[in-house]
This record gives C-alpha cells, sequence and structure tokens, in this order.
C-alpha cells in the first residue's frame, strides 16, 4: 500500500519509494532517507509533530510536513 | 602557538562520534580557541606531539554529516577544505566515525576522501563493539576503501599512538577518490566538467560549482565558467541526488563484505528510556525538574564563589588605593581598572554551572530529545525546537547563548532566536532586581510558605520568557522568510557522558566569555569610570564650593566626605548626562540621579547597584547591601517631598529593566553573529521603545 511516514503508526514499518529533492532536503537523504530503506516510525512527539524514524541504522527526527513528502510502501 | 613546521591535520566528523573526546586525547591541554575571520564560530586548534620531535597542528572541524552545509557551523568545514590558499588548509584529514553508525559516517568519508587531499578514517568506540555484537574486518576494509583505518577507543585511550604515527607518515598515504561518481551519474557531463577544470580533483570542482558561495582560491576565468554551470540548476539538483544515492551503495556493498551485526545483542536502553523522555506528560515533567535544578544551582551554588569574588576585588581596590601614592593613575586602577575586572570575573561561577549542566545534557543525548519535545512548541513562536538551548543559557548570559544559536539550521529561526534571547532574564539583572524588590515589596509569605519577594522574582522571570515568545511569534508574523527552513535532528545513543570532555568544554566556553565579553565590559567601566571623576570647570573646583556651603560645615568628617563624593558626582560629565536627560525619565517616575544609574547601566545593567551606591553616598569599604538599602529607602523625592523609591517607581524601575536592551557587549555579538547593524540597532531601539512605553504605563496606573 502506498503511502508517506506521515501516516505511518508507532511501530509500523515501510520501504521508500521515491525522493526528490524539490521537497526534501538533500541532509535528510545524506542521513540515509534513500529509496529502497526501511524505515520504521518509533515515535511521535507529544504535540503530534515531530516524528521519531528509524531509517538505514541512523535515527531522526523529522517533521511532519516533511514526512508527508516521503513516499512509501507499507510492509 | 603556531609551529611553522608542524603537520596542518583537519578532524572532521559527524556529531556525537567521540570527536572531541579524539581531539582532547591528542593535544591534551595543548588547546586554544580562537575564532575564525569576520564570524564567532569557534575554532578550536591544538598541538599533538609525535614522535621524532614532531608535531602536529590540530583543528577540531565542528561536527557535521556532509560536506555539504546546513548551518553556519557547517559552512566553516566546508570552507577550510575547500580554499586551498587558506592558512588552516590541511596537509592531512582525520575523518573520526562511530562504530555503532558507520554507514552515515562513511558517508561523510567517501566525500572528504574524493578531495584529494591525504584522509585517514577513525573508527572510534571500538570498546562497545562486543558489547554491540558488532564484528568488523578492518583490514578488508583498508583493502576495499585502499585507504588508512584505525580502530580507537578514546574512551579507553586505546589507538590514539597508532593514529599519532599515522599522522606523522601522512606522505605515504593515496589521495585516490573513494567513489568514481563520473561515471555512474553522466559520464559526458563531468567529462566536460574536468576539462574546465584540468588542475583540480573532479569532486572539488563539483563541490565549488554546487554551492551557493565562491571561495577565495579560485580565479575569475574559474568562477565565470562556474557560474556557467550554476545555470543549470535542476540538473545539478539532480546530480547531487544521483551522487549521494550511489556513494550510499557503495558502501553498502563494502560493508556488506566487512560489517556484522549480531541483532540479538542490540540493547534496547534507548527505547526504554525514550519511551519515558520523550512521554507526553512525564517528558514535560522531567524537562521541567531538570530546568528547576539548572535554575536552583546558578542561583544556589554560585552565591557562595560570586560573594568571595566581589569581597576580593573590593578589598583588591581598596588595597591598591592605599598602597599606591594618591593621583589619576592609582584612581584609575582602583576605581576603573580592578572594578571593571571584577564585573567580568564576577560572572564566572554562574556561567561555568550553567555550561556544565548543558554539557552534561549534550553528551548524554537528552539534549536532541528536548529539542524533539518542544519543536512544535517553538514554531508557535517563530523558532525551532533547537532555540530552547540558548533560551536556557540565555538565563545566565546573553552572549554565549548567542553563539550557541548558530547550530539551527533556518536563518529566519536563527535570527528570532538571536533577536529574543536578550529579553530572558540574564544574570545581569538579578543584582538590579534583587535591590528594587528588597526596596519595595514587603517580605511577608504567601500562604504562609512561598515567600512574597521570591514570587516576585519568580515573575519577572516568567516576564523574561513571556516577552522573548510573544516577541517570536510577533517577529515570525513581520519577517519574511528567505531561505527554507527545515528540520532534521539526529537522535543519538544515550551515552554518560565523559568527564574530561565535560570539564574541556565548560573550561573553553568560559574563557571565551572572559575574553569575548570581557574586553568590551572593561573598556567601558574605564570610560565611565572618566566620566565620572572628570568634569567641566565646576566639577574641578567642587571642593572649594562644596566647602563654602555653610550646611557642610557641621558634618562629621566621614559625613563630610560621603556628602563631597555625591556632590562631586553631580557636578562630573556623567552626572551632568543625568541631569539633561532628566525631562525624559520623568515620566517614568525617575530623577536625574536614576538617570545616571540607567546612562551608566547601559554598558551593563548590573553597574546599576554600584552607580546608586555612589550616588547615595555609600562608602566602598562598607558595600552592605542593608546599607545601600537604607540609603536608597531614605531617599526623598525632592519634588513630592514623598519616598523616591515607592512602589510605583520600584515597579517602573523593575519593568525597565525587564525589557530594555541594556549591554554593549550583547549588541557587539549580535552584530557580529548576524553581519549586520541592522539587527542589533533594531534590538536597542525596540527592546528601548517597549521598555519605556511599559514603565511609563505602570509608573502612571500605580501612582
Amino acid at each position: 500500500m502506498n503511502t508517506t511516514i506521515a501516516n505511518l503508526a508507532v511501530g509500523e514499518q515501510g520501504v521508500i519509494k521515491e525522493i526528490s529533492l524539490d521537497s526534501i532536503p538533500l541532509a535528510l537523504l545524506e542521513m540515509g532517507c534513500l529509496p529502497g530503506e526501511d524505515v520504521e516510525l518509533l515515535q511521535i512527539a507529544p504535540l503530534s509533530d515531530p516524528l521519531y524514524i528509524r531509517v538505514n541504522g541512523s535515527h531522526l527526527a523529522i517533521r511532519k510536513s516533511t514526512a508527508s513528502q516521503i513516499l512509501i510502501t507499507k510492509k | 602557538m603556531s609551529d611553522l613546521g608542524a603537520i596542518k591535520v583537519a578532524l572532521v566528523g559527524n556529531p556525537n562520534t567521540g570527536k572531541t573526546s579524539i581531539f582532547n586525547e591528542l593535544t591534551g591541554l595543548n588547546q586554544k580557541v580562537g575564532n575564525y575571520p569576520g564570524i564567532t564560530v569557534e575554532k578550536k586548534v591544538g598541538i599533538a606531539h609525535l614522535a621524532k620531535g614532531k608535531n602536529a597542528n590540530i583543528i577540531d572541524l565542528p561536527g557535521t554529516y556532509s560536506i555539504n552545509p546546513n548551518s553556519l557551523d557547517e559552512n566553516i568545514v566546508l570552507n577550510t577544505l575547500l580554499n586551498t590558499g587558506h592558512n588552516d588548509f590541511p596537509e592531512v584529514i582525520v575523518v573520526v566515525a562511530d562504530i555503532e553508525n558507520i554507514k552515515r559516517n562513511l558517508l561523510l568519508f567517501s566525500q572528504v576522501k574524493d578531495l584529494g587531499i591525504p584522509t585517514i578514517l577513525v573508527i572510534n568506540m571500538a570498546d562497545v563493539m562486543k558489547k554491540r555484537g558488532i564484528k568488523l574486518d578492518v583490514d578488508l576494509l583498508k583493502k576495499e576503501m585502499d585507504a588508512e583505518v584505525i580502530l580507537v577507543s578514546a574512551r579507553k585511550r586505546h589507538g590514539i599512538e597508532v593514529l599519532k604515527n599515522a599522522i606523522l607518515n601522512y606522505k605515504k598515504l593515496n589521495t585516490k577518490p573513494l567513489a568514481n561518481i563520473s561515471d555512474k551519474i553522466d559520464g559526458a557531463y563531468f567529462k566536460q566538467i574536468k576539462e574546465s577544470f584540468p588542475n583540480l580533483p573532479l569532486y572539488r570542482s563539483w563541490l565549488y560549482i554546487t554551492q551557493a558561495e565562491n571561495f577565495d582560491s579560485l580565479d575569475k576565468a574559474q568562477i565565470e565558467s562556474i557560474n556557467n554551470y550554476r545555470k543549470e540548476k535542476e540538473k545539478l539538483k539532480k546530480y547531487k541526488l544521483k551522487e549521494t544515492i550511489y556513494r550510499y551503495q557503495q558502501i553498502n556493498n563494502i560493508l556488506k563484505k566487512t560489517y556484522h551485526v549480531d541483532a540479538g545483542k542490540a540493547t534496547d536502553l534507548r527505547s526504554k528510556l525514550d519511551k519515558v523522555l520523550t512521554h507526553r506528560i512525564f517528558g514535560y515533567v522531567i524537562f521541567a525538574l531538570i530546568l528547576m535544578l539548572i535554575f536552583q544551582s546558578i542561583f544556589d551554588w554560585a552565591t557562595l564563589p560570586m560573594d568571595l569574588i566581589d569581597e576580593f576585588f573590593a578589598n583588591l581596590s581598596a588595597m591598591t588605593k592605599e598602597g599606591l601614592p594618591p593621583g589619576m593613575f592609582t584612581d584609575l586602577i582602583s576605581e576603573g581598572v580592578i572594578p571593571g575586572v571584577g564585573g567580568i570575573v564576577i560572572f564566572i561561577p554562574q556561567i561555568a554551572i550553567l555550561f556544565l549542566f548543558v554539557a552534561i545534557l549534550e553528551e548524554t543525548g537528552y539534549m536532541s530529545r528536548v529539542v524533539f519535545l518542544m519543536d512544535k512548541v517553538m514554531r508557535r513562536f517563530g523558532m525551532s525546537g533547537k532555540s530552547v538551548v540558548p533560551l536556557i543559557s540565555g538565563t545566565a548570559c546573553a552572549i554565549p547563548a548567542i553563539m550557541a544559536a548558530r547550530n539551527i539550521s533556518g536563518w529566519k529561526d536563527r535570527l528570532i532566536t538571536i533577536l529574543v534571547v536578550p529579553f530572558t532574564t540574564c544574570s545581569a539583572r538579578l543584582p538590579v532586581y534583587a535591590i528594587i524588590i528588597a526596596l519595595i515589596i514587603p517580605q511577608e509569605r504567601v500562604f504562609g510558605i512561598f515567600s512574597l519577594q521570591g514570587l516576585t522574582l519568580l515573575a519577572l522571570y516568567f516576564l523574561g520568557f513571556g516577552s522573548a515568545l510573544v516577541s517570536g511569534y510577533l517577529l515570525h508574523h513581520v519577517l519574511k522568510d528567505k531561505s527554507k527552513s527545515f528540520f532534521v535532528i539526529e537522535m543519538p545513543n544515550y551515552k554518560i557522558p565523559s568527564l574530561k570532555n565535560v570539564i574541556y568544554t565548560v573550561i573553553e566556553k568560559t574563557k571565551a566569555f572572559v575574553f569575548g565579553a570581557g574586553k568590551i565590559i572593561l573598556a567601558i567601566s574605564i570610560i565611565l569610570w572618566f566620566l565620572a571623576s572628570n568634569g567641566p570647570s565646576d566639577f574641578n573646583n567642587s571642593e572649594e564650593i562644596f566647602s563654602s556651603h555653610a550646611e557642610n560645615i557641621d558634618l562629621s568628617k566621614e559625613e563630610y566626605d560621603k556628602q563631597l563624593a555625591s556632590y562631586k558626582l553631580e557636578q562630573s560629565y556623567i552626572g551632568i548626562m543625568g541631569k539633561s536627560i532628566e525631562p525624559a525619565i520623568k515620566p517614568l517616575g525617575y530623577d536625574w540621579k536614576i538617570g545616571i544609574a540607567l546612562i551608566s547601566s547601559f554598558a551593563a545593567r548590573e553597574v546599576f547597584v554600584g552607580t546608586l551606591a555612589t550616588i547615595y553616598s555609600v562608602g566602598n569599604d562598607d558595600e552592605d547591601n542593608t546599607t545601600i538599602k537604607q540609603r536608597m529607602g531614605a531617599e526623598i523625592n525632592q519634588e513630592t517631598g514623598e519616598k523616591l523609591f515607592n512602589f510605583p517607581v520600584g515597579m517602573s524601575l523593575l519593568v525597565f529593566y525587564a525589557f530594555a536592551m541594556q549591554c554593549i557587549s550583547t549588541l557587539a555579538i549580535v552584530k557580529r553573529e548576524t553581519n549586520s547593524w541592522k539587527w542589533p540597532i533594531l534590538q536597542l531601539l525596540g527592546m528601548g521603545a517597549l521598555a519605556y512605553l511599559a514603565a511609563f504605563i505602570t509608573y502612571s496606573t500605580l501612582i
């Protein structure tokens, strides 16, 4: 099922599909957020933003607005 | 500290890799913190003694995830590594990687290796490998990457000597690129780049093209060519993405052969701690408790050393005055320089304690959780989660706080943080608050437990934070966003902080404050001293004029001297300045004497109390709070015949000091950090107007 990281529930995993530098900063890719990589939503901050994810061995926090730009296939 | 024959080494690495520990192990206390020319980003340099009497000059570059910069700090890395003509341009680069995040760390190594400079890869935290079930074939890794790889444990001091040896023999290292970017992305395109810059390593040219700025070491023709390439924006973006993907593919292939993790051994300490520390309720409760602990310590632990410092400088001043022959020079030393230095040194305890806490919180990995918790809240006020550290630091001093804002990546977020930090109640406001509260708030208790005076102080802290947030909110809606701000933070593993790192950080930051802000405070103190001890002709004859007044003849010797000092101040330049602003401050309830204190505290707020002590003829020898308090309490407003420091005037002063931007050092730092006079001037005028208006409203409603 196609969706974005922002739509995952805590504990759910997906595989990153496509990424475009128009909406996602290079820095995020450089930290491991790349097509084909597994991503897991670990936690959501108390005010429902930012999101705490594990991707490609890195533990990162990103904002929901960025997360909703990253297309994934739910596992 | 520079040694001409020393090998120039640059230390590069991701944040949280223990890069600083390795720097500390290599250099010991042979370190120096300076500034990069033109900006305040700290430059840490140290000397390592290698074998054969050779030294290495090691520069510890700010932590970064990539050579492509996202913040001012990270820009330094790129600048140092690309400006070949620069003094700091390294002969050898040491990339520090952490064994647990090796994949991401290798991306930076892969970029750096391609610059064509000899590069050593150091893999740190080798001591945790066994515990985490990690196996690494170092020999195969060396072969696969055709690069020098050294396993190090900074914590256990393993491998440091091997690293020193590798640095010594850096000329044997190859400068071949690790990733062959051209073939994998667009062979023809990169061939063209190679032809445009035949003498440069390909990746270096590619970086020159893809950055927003140009570098000093480039000539005109090169810049022109770069600008041509930059026209194809979409292409550059696409290729940058392809480059990163390709580098990761290569790294994945290498790691598949060399790196193995036994997943069963991975600890779940992280997830357990995260559940509590970022919990929707406990997360905030724990953060609030930690904040309370920090404030408590800043004010509790620092009191004793601060009192001792205060006493020491007062005694030193008195001794100098007695010991040296009387005259202009003695006065300058005893009344200008010594109190000026004392005025800086007195803040060291509070600043050191604050940095101690900040360093511990950062080292443990907790600070990233705070950023995670606070981001959404702070965004409403035009800032980001990363603004929390500057705002907390601001309660000790705005100067280090503003410097701490430079790792905020968005320009607007960073600017707003810098602009609002001076509202937080810094320690220089405390002496002012303390004396005025003691004068106007009765020593009563509310509900039998809370002291009314303490609550007033707490309210002033909230006023400080509140106004910082409100002005952030307003600025957020007024300022236009030039650059797109984004937010990515790493949530590092929890770690037990290294004592050495924490202590070094505290020493280094405190030193930076003392020498940075100290110079300005000292200079202003001397100017103030001059203005207060000189004046037009009446000033020079003041002793005669004073003694000719009939009412002064009957005074005791001691009382006479005190009254004379007060009279002299009135005739001095600063007295004249105080009188001339009296009409402007009358609506706030102040007289010209308070006016003097306002002017003199423009340099630094805490000068207010000292100035009032002088004005109200309190001798230097008994600088007892009760005496100053009694004197001020007894002061009568000559026009109304009432007490001068009554409730409305006191409240008006409290409000004025809460808002006014009375700190030249902060203005200077804001100028340097924002690289323009526009923002400090805006701060000065905006906060000044707000202070005046708020004090006026307070006074007129209360009177």
